[in-house]
């Protein structure tokens, strides 16, 4: 194992060429410290690799009920509802006991919650792989930043015509996939995405191409301007209700009837259809839903920013929204926020090391998925159980 | 005329080396559905490992075409051992997790090669010497096709008919097309499913690096982001003409590298990429499962 990884990466990490000077550097060092490393880490990981397997096979014998510790938790109220308080206490009196840098992380981990809310509309609840989801996001900036700069349209008035612009776009999005399915869907999301992001790089008359668009005011309060500081934390507890807002609606169109058309839906399409489901108008609106979401959340990311380019809306952007669904667990809205805020401020706080978190992040990515696939916090299936036979075993031991 | 017969050999000749990377993400596809995110910078380690090859070889003094033949011959071993050791490490324990773990798991592990390439070797474009030889052509021809084209077209050409021989005739293609068909039932019928994944890795990662060593040697620089692009562009290409399905990449790759060709030569190059996927968008509208795709319909 250890001589694999030597022999693996030998060219790469051992010899570096400058190609100017034509000179070879031979950085041995490396290869004996990749030798030490593998030999322990592949003991480490086929330990874990044994104990997750005889976990799956007890679960599948059934000899523990498995409820994660989380759900637990959830589900007692008694330590849920006090739980619930001080992380609401601790948001509220965030931006007092941070400092200002503090709180812009904050402020990004929440525009990611929200665009992880909405993402979770279309993947988590619907199934529709959407890799594409970065587009909403920068018509929604691109909304406000344009209106703002031609028509001199204020935050509040921008908000909801940026929720409208992302649904529609949405819908025109939702129009030439509805055919499609699986990977067909979302490399044409995919597609979709990058020709909203070149057509804003190269379009210069309309959106100033890749130099962006800059001094977008912050969000003011019914007229009055603030300084940076201020209106830093105004724009923190404008998100904080936003996100309120947003989970309150997720979690009530979970139980609608259209939620439950999206879950059944995403869990087999054919029977879907069999029940009566109109499987155009309940995907376009997952679309259009989901849309809308980044959309909003696209105008608060230029009223944060103050300015925005292209290149704050690349593919990269559309799969780390991915990767805060996946990771957070899909369908679960504490899920997705953990998600986002692990996937946000983790490689903030790794700044220490920050030449090496992308390397840690991608290891992570890959670490977390081999060892609780289903996320962090997975969504709980909804189980009807017949009551009267249980209660019949119990009695009859 | 001579334009258009510049451009419909450009576009060959990027659409062959779209076909070879293509045809790693089509295989893979085919047999255990997952869209292997990774298999782009696969590609670029191919390309990587050729340049310091055929570098420290030069500073040798080594002739021309060895050093051609050996980085070629190293890119595909390293290429190949990464594959192979990806798909041990981060897909074979998701096997039987739900595809989005394991589409989760292979961009973790695009990103970890990126970053991993980005920090032993440089994050600025090293120049990639120009392996293979120049050679002008006669009169009417030269400004029509170069020597490196005509290399890229053999390759790709040999490396299209080796891979058909071998899916079509030799055991373990039948075990791989056993194994798309259906992987219980190939389990069933004594087929080591393991192996026939690994090998299937194996393979597409052979021809994604000897793209990256032709491609990088006709377009001259390297970085390491330039595996993220190609990927993108070989899987719009395999989902074009159908994905799962091989002669399907091929035919999408060339569709796409002549679409992009047109465009740019015709229309413009800003819209290089805008053109190639409102292409797609068209043509999955009219046909769902791509060009040659097979359109399944649901069993009940």
């Amino acid at each position: 194992m250890s001589a694999w990884f030597m022999f693996l990466t030998f060219p790469i990490m051992v010899i570096r060429v400058n190609t100017v000077e034509n000179v070879v550097e031979w950085r041995w060092k490396n290869m004996l410290l990749i030798g030490i490393g593998s030999f322990f880490l592949s003991f480490v990981w086929s330990y874990s690799l044994k104990r997750r397997d005889e976990g799956t096979k007890k679960a599948e014998i059934g000899e523990i009920e498995k409820t994660p510790l989380i759900q637990r938790i959830l589900k007692e109220r008694k330590i849920f509802i006090p739980t619930l308080i001080v992380i609401s206490v601790f948001a509220l009196v965030f931006p007092f006991i941070f400092s200002l840098y503090q709180t812009n992380i904050m402020i990004t981990g929440l525009i990611y919650i929200m665009l992880g809310l909405g993402l979770n509309i279309v993947v988590g609840l619907a199934g529709l792989l959407d890799l594409g989801y970065v587009a909403f996001y920068a018509v929604g900036a691109y909304a406000y930043a344009l209106l703002n700069y031609h028509f001199g349209i204020g935050f509040w008035a921008a908000l909801p015509i940026g929720a409208g612009l992302g649904a529609f776009f949405g819908i025109l999005l939702g129009f030439p996939v509805l055919r499609l399915r699986g990977d067909y869907l979302a490399i044409v999301t995919l597609g979709f995405g990058e020709i909203i992001r070149l057509i804003l790089e190269n379009w210069n008359a309309f959106s100033f191409g890749p130099s962006g668009i800059a001094n977008i005011p912050r969000p003011s309060f019914f007229g009055i301007e603030f300084s940076v500081y201020n209106a830093t934390i105004y724009l923190y507890y404008i998100m904080i209700g936003l996100i309120l807002f947003t989970i309150f609606v997720v979690n009530r169109l979970q139980d609608s009837r259209i939620g439950r058309a999206w879950i059944a839906l995403r869990e087999d399409e054919v029977a879907c259809q069999a029940m009566g489901i109109d499987k155009r108008a309940t995907k376009l609106t997952a679309f259009a839903l989901g849309a809308t979401w980044a959309g909003m959340a696209g105008v608060i990311f230029a009223a944060k920013t103050t300015f925005i380019n292209p290149a704050s809306f690349t593919i990269w952007e559309s799969i780390i929204i991915l990767c805060i669904v996946v990771l957070g667990g899909m369908g679960s809205i504490i899920g997705v926020i953990t998600g986002a805020l692990v996937l946000i401020l983790l490689p903030e706080y790794l700044r220490a090391f920050s030449e090496y978190r992308m390397l840690i992040f991608g290891g992570i990515l890959v670490l977390m998925m081999v060892f609780r696939p289903g996320g962090i916090i997975s969504d709980v299936r909804r189980i009807y159980r017949f009551e009267g036979l249980e209660n019949y075993n119990q009695k009859t031991p | 005329m001579e334009y258009f017969l510049e451009l419909l050999l450009g576009g060959l000749t990027r659409g062959s080396i779209y076909a070879l990377i293509a045809l790693g993400y089509t295989m893979v596809y085919g047999i255990i559905e997952l869209i292997n995110f990774a298999h782009g910078e696969i590609y670029m380690i191919g390309a990587f490992t050729a340049l310091i090859v055929a570098s420290v070889l030069t500073l040798q003094g080594w002739n021309h075409i060895a050093i051609l033949v050996i980085a070629s011959i190293a890119a595909v071993i390293y290429s190949s051992a990464y594959g192979y050791t990806a798909e041990k490490l981060a897909y074979k324990p998701l096997r039987r997790a739900p595809r989005l773990s394991a589409l989760i798991s292979a961009i973790g592990v695009s990103l970890f090669l990126q970053n991993y390439v980005l920090l032993a070797q440089t994050s600025d474009f090293l120049p990639f010497p120009s392996l293979i030889p120049e050679f002008k052509f006669n009169k009417p021809y030269e400004h029509i096709i170069s020597s490196p084209e005509i290399v890229i077209l053999t390759t790709t050409t040999v490396v299209m008919i080796l891979l058909t021989f071998l899916i079509k005739f030799t055991k373990i293609g039948k075990a791989m097309r056993a194994t798309a068909q259906d992987r219980d039932m190939a389990m069933l019928v004594g087929v080591d499913v393991d192996r026939v994944i690994s090998f299937t890795f194996i393979v597409g990662s052979a021809t994604a690096a000897l793209g990256g060593v032709l491609i990088a040697s006709h377009v001259g620089q390297i970085n390491f982001y330039i595996g993220f692009i190609a990927g993108i562009k070989a899987f719009v290409a395999a989902v074009l003409g159908g994905i799962g399905s091989i002669p399907g990449a091929v035919l999408g790759s060339l569709v796409l590298g002549w679409t992009e060709s047109f465009f740019t030569g015709y229309i413009s190059s800003d819209y290089e990429d805008v053109f190639a996927f409102l292409f797609l968008v068209f043509i999955l509208i009219f046909r769902p499962a791509g060009i040659l795709g097979r359109s399944e319909t649901d069993k009940v």
